[in-house]
Order: C-alpha cells, then structure tokens, then sequence
C-alpha cells in the first residue's frame, strides 16, 4: 500500500508552525492572517467578515456548513485513501500568504518535465511555490483583453470581485446548478470555499476569445476550494479554458472545488480542462486528491459540452454532469483519463434528460499505466417527460502493462419508452503487434505508443481549442513515458 | 546484401526453422514458396526482428551489420521492410501521419533532417499514384475498415515511400484481385533498381508472371529444401507439394 503524506496532526502542527515563524519575520500584523485549523462555525464566519462579504452569501455558507456536519463522506467510487481529517486543514489564509519554496528543493523531475513543455524559468518557479517577483509580459495583454470584454459587456473576474460588483448575479445563479447540499465535498466547499472565477456573457454575445483561468493565475491564490459560476445568457456562445498543462503543485493535499455552467435558451458553453495537478512520485507519495463537482444546466435549446484532458493527482474524482432542462437541449461530454504509476480515477458523467429531444454524447477514452486504477462511472437518466431523447455512449478503456485496472460503471435509467440510448464499450490493449508494425516501419517504441494513444485519444482532443490540444497531446506524451517496457 | 547461416528459430519451445541458408544479392528477387505452416512468415517475422521468437543458432549479415543485433526499428531503418500478410490496424492514426513519423524517424537515425512538407506531399502523391492508391485511403487511419485488398496495396504503398534495400513481401498477392495484382506487381517492377533485392513469399505461380523470379526457393518444415529458377514455380503449380514432401520424408 501507499504512504500517504500530510493531514496527520504532527505534521500539520509542525508544518504551521515554521510558517508561523516565517511569517513572524517579515512582518507584524500578519498573525491575525492565519486561521488556526479545525473547523466550525466561527471559522466559517470569518472566512466570510475576512473577505467583507454580504449577509446573504454568510447565511449561505452557514447553511452549507449546518448541512456537511451532517453528512457523511461517501465512500462508493473505486478509489482509495485514508479517511482525511477534516479538523487538521487550515481553511483560510490570505492570498499572499504563500508558503515560500526554495528552487534547490523542487523535485527535479518536476523541473524537467516543466522544461519538456517548454515552460519558461519565471513560470516554472512560480508554479512549483516559490517566490517570485513576476514580471509578466502579459499584463498588458491582459489590460487589453480586459477592455475588449468590457466593451462587449463580458463579465470575466474573480469570483470575489463578482460578489461585490455584480452581487445581483451572483446572489441568483450560486448555488442553483449544484445546491449547497449536494454532496459532501460540494458542501464543504460551499462552506469554505475561498475563491475562484466568475463569468457572464451577455444576451446575443459571442465571446471573440477562449477565456482562459490562466490569465487569472497569478492574480490570486484561488486555494484548495475553488469556486466557478459561469453564466451564458440567452443566445451567446462562450469558450472557456480551465487549467493549464504545467503541473501544478500545491502545499494543500485536498482539492475540492464546485463549477456551475448555466446555459440560458439557446446558448452554448464550451468548458474545456486540462488537469494536470502534481500526481505523487512514482511510488505513489504526495500528490494532490482533487474531488470536484462540476455541473451545467441547459435550458431550451440551449447546449453544454465539457471536454477534459485529466492526466494529474493523485486522486480524481470528477462527474461533469448536465442537467437537459430545456426541450431541444444538447449535452456533451468529452474525456481522456491518464493514470500512471499508483494513481487512482474515477471519473465520468451524468446527464438528466428532463425535456423533450433532449440529445447527449459521452464519450469517454481512459488509458491506465503502471499500478494504476481507471474507473468510467456515467448515469444516463431519461425522465418521464423527455420524449425523443437520445444518448449516445462511447466508453473506451486501454491498458498499457498489466499491473493496471480499468473499470466501467455505467447507469442507465429510462422512464420514457420514446427514448434512444447507444452504449459502446472496448478495453484493448496496446497490442505487441501493432508496437512491431510501427518497429517494423522505424517507428521507435516510445513514439509508437505516443501515436497509438494520440489516435486513440482523437475524438477527444479534436474537441479542445487548437493550441490547447496540441499542448495535452504533449502533456499526454508525458505523462506515459516509459509506460511500456 | 543478405546472408543467412542455418538459421535456426523457436517459438514457446518448439522449433519452427530448422536451420535455414539463403545468399541474396542486390538487384536479385527470390520466391519462396511451401505448404501452409511451413515456417515462411515466420521466417520472414524472425528476420524482421519478432520478439517472441528465440534466434537459437546461425547468423544473418545484412550489408555487413550483424541483422540479429539491431532491434526491430533499427532494422527498418537499415533498409529492411516486411510486407505483413496480416496487415495491422492503428486506429486514429493517419496513414499520412503514421508514414511521416516512419520516414522523419528513419531521417533521424541517419542525421538527416525532416523531410519538409512539401516534399513529403509530393512523395505521397508520386507513390499513391505508382500503386494507383485511392488517396482518401492516404488520409484514412492506418488500415482501420480497409478491405483486404486495400491492406495489402497499402503495405505496397507504404514501401514505396519508404523506399528499402530489401523487401519481404509476404503473400501479397493473396487477397488481390486481378486488376490489383497487376497494378501491385507493376509498382514491385517499377522499384526494381539494381541496388535492391526482393523476397516475395507466394502460393501462387500466377504472381510470377509479373515478377520474375531471379530464383524460386521451396521451404518445407523449416528448411529450403529446393532451389531453383522461375521453372520450379510452374513445376510446383503443376504437380503440388507431395512429391516434395515424398523426396524430404526423413525431415
Ligand atoms: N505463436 C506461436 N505459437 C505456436 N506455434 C506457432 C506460433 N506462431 C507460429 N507457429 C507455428 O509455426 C508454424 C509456421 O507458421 P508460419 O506462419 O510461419 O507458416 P507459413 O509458412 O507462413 O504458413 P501460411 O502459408 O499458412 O501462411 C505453424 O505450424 C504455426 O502453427
Ligand atoms: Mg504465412
């Protein structure tokens, strides 16, 4: 079994501790900065008095954090890890409060997988924690791109800055797709999340460009409870890109964040991710465990499609879900799950058919190497009034050794006999015989398998934007180097 | 260019070639011909450099490099292409994509550098057109929902672009149909130069017609029992294995 780092009370007392110290150094004031761990009530309203928030969202989080005490973590996905307490997290410190990181002590596998993709020195070092004054070329990019949304009445910010300059929209979509009591880390997050994006596209707007998190990267530290509301008014259309390819590390083991998509009538979002959360070392040490809850509503003829390219963490567990409210309402759901070494996923989708032609596309490609565990777990659920709906499910697993495991779950439930429902599932192997078909055509083995894997993956990455695709398809490469023997 | 020394090979234990010897020059073609399960495609696997297949005896020179040494890709680089009689299938892979990785590789290994683009599209569209390839065909993934025919003047397709020393071609023609086995040996011919060798792997004399074997060999339970010229094909197709079998009954 795997050693598991962190959340035990020594450490977390010890690692306090030295940042205590640290931070007692520089400067005075900044012991009120860090709330001491544990959780209650009192913390969740200082989360809330530390980022001057209104009544409602307190009464909010008060109401999530009533409700988590209640419940209990559900143990039901093919995962495993040891019981997390959730008394020995810290669940706030200010943005800048970053533990500092020293260059010499980053893993050096790390450093040279962040040159392979062509990471520059300054974004290498910011992403791995340490300290750097960032003279970042592109602020004025930013500025610009800023203003060019503006005039187009695009919201795009953090979601902090949305609570206080557009309480209105925020106070109506929160909590609407993914209801404060929806699950336990949905919950918890509900509770205490710190921070996090928020976006609105007009009535009738095309977003003229990919809205990228990754312009926001460095405005904050958005921490282990990342919030996201994303709402498309009637008839727009947005593109928005989360994550980046560049492993991400991170001093908090858990993650567990919430995404809310609203579609309005005839809108459509383009939700694309590329996850690439540090994975543990090869012995399956460290790493991050990422729970998320993602969630989109459609509302008539309107259209939500996620694509996700999940390579990182230690642990993944993640259901982009839609919720077909409207008639003639489409979702899609594009994934590729990479596990390596001792990681472990189980991820997939639920799609709720409630109105009438309500169509959904899934389409699912895990590939698992090393030691690890791949799991599919997707729901299908036709509701009584939706007449002439329709699924399509591709589900496809491939193992590469055979230490590895791959597993699909897939739930069907059909109240309306109009319904269509196509479930296609394989597991394959990469053949010995089509490694030595590319051998026999001079194709090295490490290529061949990046070329089988790729064509495998295609559906899938032809769904993200071009240079994001081109970048997973790298990061893809990557991720299963010297997979196979 | 090509030379074998009773060759021995094994596959779970069992002895499949039983001491092969084979002299090929550049510019030469040789058939093998010999009853079903006699050794001939893993012949040709095992001097392709099949893994599963343990070499226990004798030794193989190709252009003065120990054949035995060099792994699979490195022999293909070297100039050595097979012709599979199954033809494998890459799913989402372009044809296109799969022969440029195939041709920038071998580039590499020569400290070549990559072929440009246009070049490349000038070379597919001289290739497809000598195997009279349908180019949607180039661009469909490799081999996925091929039909058999297809297959095969895809692998003809795919030697020529990359252009090799010494060509195996195992059982091509089965599968083809008449046109197809004219236009396939048409590109064999047209490859042809006095640099390169081929060995073709064929149950059928019909094929012989076109490519005119310099010499025809008869493997039989593991060993080339007969040699001789492109008379013995019609010999063979004439009066079938037994009397081979009859001469060699104390294998
Ligand atoms: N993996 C394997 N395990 C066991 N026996 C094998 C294996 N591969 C090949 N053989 C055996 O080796 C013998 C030679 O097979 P091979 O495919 O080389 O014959 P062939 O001459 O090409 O026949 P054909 O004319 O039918 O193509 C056969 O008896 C076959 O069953
Ligand atoms: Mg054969």
């Amino acid at each position: 079994m795997k050693k598991i780092i962190a959340y035990t009370e020594d450490e977390l007392e010890k690692q306090l501790k030295e940042n205590q110290e640290y931070k007692f150094g520089f400067t005075t004031d900044i012991e009120s900065e860090v709330i001491p761990i544990g959780l209650d009530e009192d913390v969740v309203r200082l989360i809330s008095s530390k980022k001057n928030e209104p009544q409602w969202l307190l009464d909010f989080r008060l109401k999530a954090f009533a409700y988590w005490k209640t419940m209990v973590e559900k143990k039901w996905a093919h995962v495993d890890y040891p019981k997390i307490d959730f008394q020995s997290i810290s669940y706030y410190a200010a943005p800048k409060e970053k533990v500092d990181v020293n260059w010499e002590d980053v893993d050096p596998e790390l450093k040279a997988t962040m040159d392979k993709l062509g990471i520059s020195m300054d974004e290498q070092k910011s992403l791995s924690g340490v300290a750097v004054d960032f003279v970042m070329d592109s602020v004025s990019v930013k500025t610009s791109f800023k203003e060019k949304l503006g005039e187009l009445g695009i919201i795009f910010c953090s979601f902090s800055e949305a609570v206080h300059d557009h309480p209105e929209l925020v106070k109506q979509y929160l909590g609407t797709v993914v209801p404060s009591t929806d699950n336990f880390y949905a919950a918890l997050n509900s509770a205490v999340f710190s921070d996090g994006s928020f976006c609105y596209i007009p009535k009738g707007v095309r977003c003229p460009m990919e809205l990228s998190t990754y312009f926001r990267i460095n405005e904050a530290n958005t921490g282990q409870f990342e919030r996201t509301l994303l709402v498309a008014d009637e008839d727009s259309y947005v593109s928005y890109l989360e994550g980046c390819t560049a492993p991400m590390r991170d001093e908090n083991q858990l993650h567990a964040a919430v995404v809310e998509l609203i579609s309005l009538d005839g809108a459509e979002i383009k939700y694309s991710t590329v996850q690439n959360w540090y994975p543990g070392n090869k012995e399956g040490v460290g790493g991050i465990y990422n729970f998320v809850t993602k969630r989109g509503i459609c509302h008539t003829g309107s259209k939500i499609s996620w694509t996700q390219v999940e390579t990182g963490s230690a642990i993944t567990w993640k259901y982009p879900s839609c919720i077909l409210k409207g008639d003639n309402s489409i979702g899609e759901f594009f994934s590729v799950a990479v596990t390596n070494n001792h990681q472990q996923a189980d991820t997939g989708t639920k799609m709720i058919h409630l109105g009438k032609n309500t169509k959904s596309t899934v389409i699912s490609k895990g590939i698992s190497a090393g030691f690890s565990n791949n799991s599919y777990r997707g729901l299908i659920q036709i509701n009584k009034n939706a007449t002439n709906a329709r699924n399509f499910t591709q589900c496809d697993s491939l193992l590469m050794g055979d230490k590895c495991g791959a597993h699909t779950f897939p739930y069907i439930e059909v109240k309306n006999s109009t319904a269509k429902i196509e479930h296609e599932a394989t597991t394959s192997k990469i053949g010995e015989d089509q490694l030595f078909y590319c051998n026999q055509r001079g194709i090295s083995t490490e290529k061949a398998i990046n070329l089988i894997v790729n064509g495998y993956c295609k559906d899938v990455l032809n769904q993200l934007p071009m240079e994001f695709a081109v970048e997973a398809q790298k990061l893809l490469e990557i991720s299963l180097e010297g997979s196979v023997g | 260019m090509l030379s074998i020394k009773n060759l021995h090979a094994n596959i779970e234990g069992k002895e499949i070639l039983k001491g092969i010897n084979l002299e090929i020059k550049a510019g030469e073609i040789h058939a093998i011909m010999g009853p079903n399960g006699s050794g001939k495609s893993t012949f040709a696997a095992v001097l392709a450099g099949r893994e599963e297949y343990e070499i226990t005896e004798g030794s193989v020179d190709f252009e003065g490099n120990d054949l035995l040494d060099l792994n699979p890709e490195d022999r293909a680089r070297e100039g050595l292409f097979l012709a599979f009689q199954y033809p494998i299938e890459i799913p989402g892979v372009s044809n296109v994509n799969f022969l440029k990785t195939a041709i920038n590789e071998t580039r590499a290994y020569k400290n070549k550098d990559a072929i440009t683009a246009k070049d490349f599209l000038a070379l597919v569209k001289e290739k497809s057109a000598l195997v009279e390839l349908d180019s949607k065909l180039a661009s469909r993934s490799v081999n996925e929902g091929f039909s058999g025919g297809e297959k095969k003047r895809n692998e003809i397709f795919q030697m020529a672009m990359l252009d090799p020393k010494l060509a195996i071609l195992d059982e091509t023609d089965s599968g083809l149909d008449i046109d197809a086995l004219r236009i396939v040996a048409n590109g064999v011919n047209t490859l042809k130069s006095p640099d390169n060798a081929t060995i073709v792997i064929t149950h059928y004399q019909r094929l012989l017609d076109y490519i005119i074997p310099d010499f025809v060999h008869v493997l039989y339970n593991g060993k080339i029992v007969k040699t001789g010229g492109k008379e013995l094909a019609l010999e063979l197709e004439e009066k079938g294995y037994d009397w081979i079998k009859t001469e060699n009954v104390e294998l």
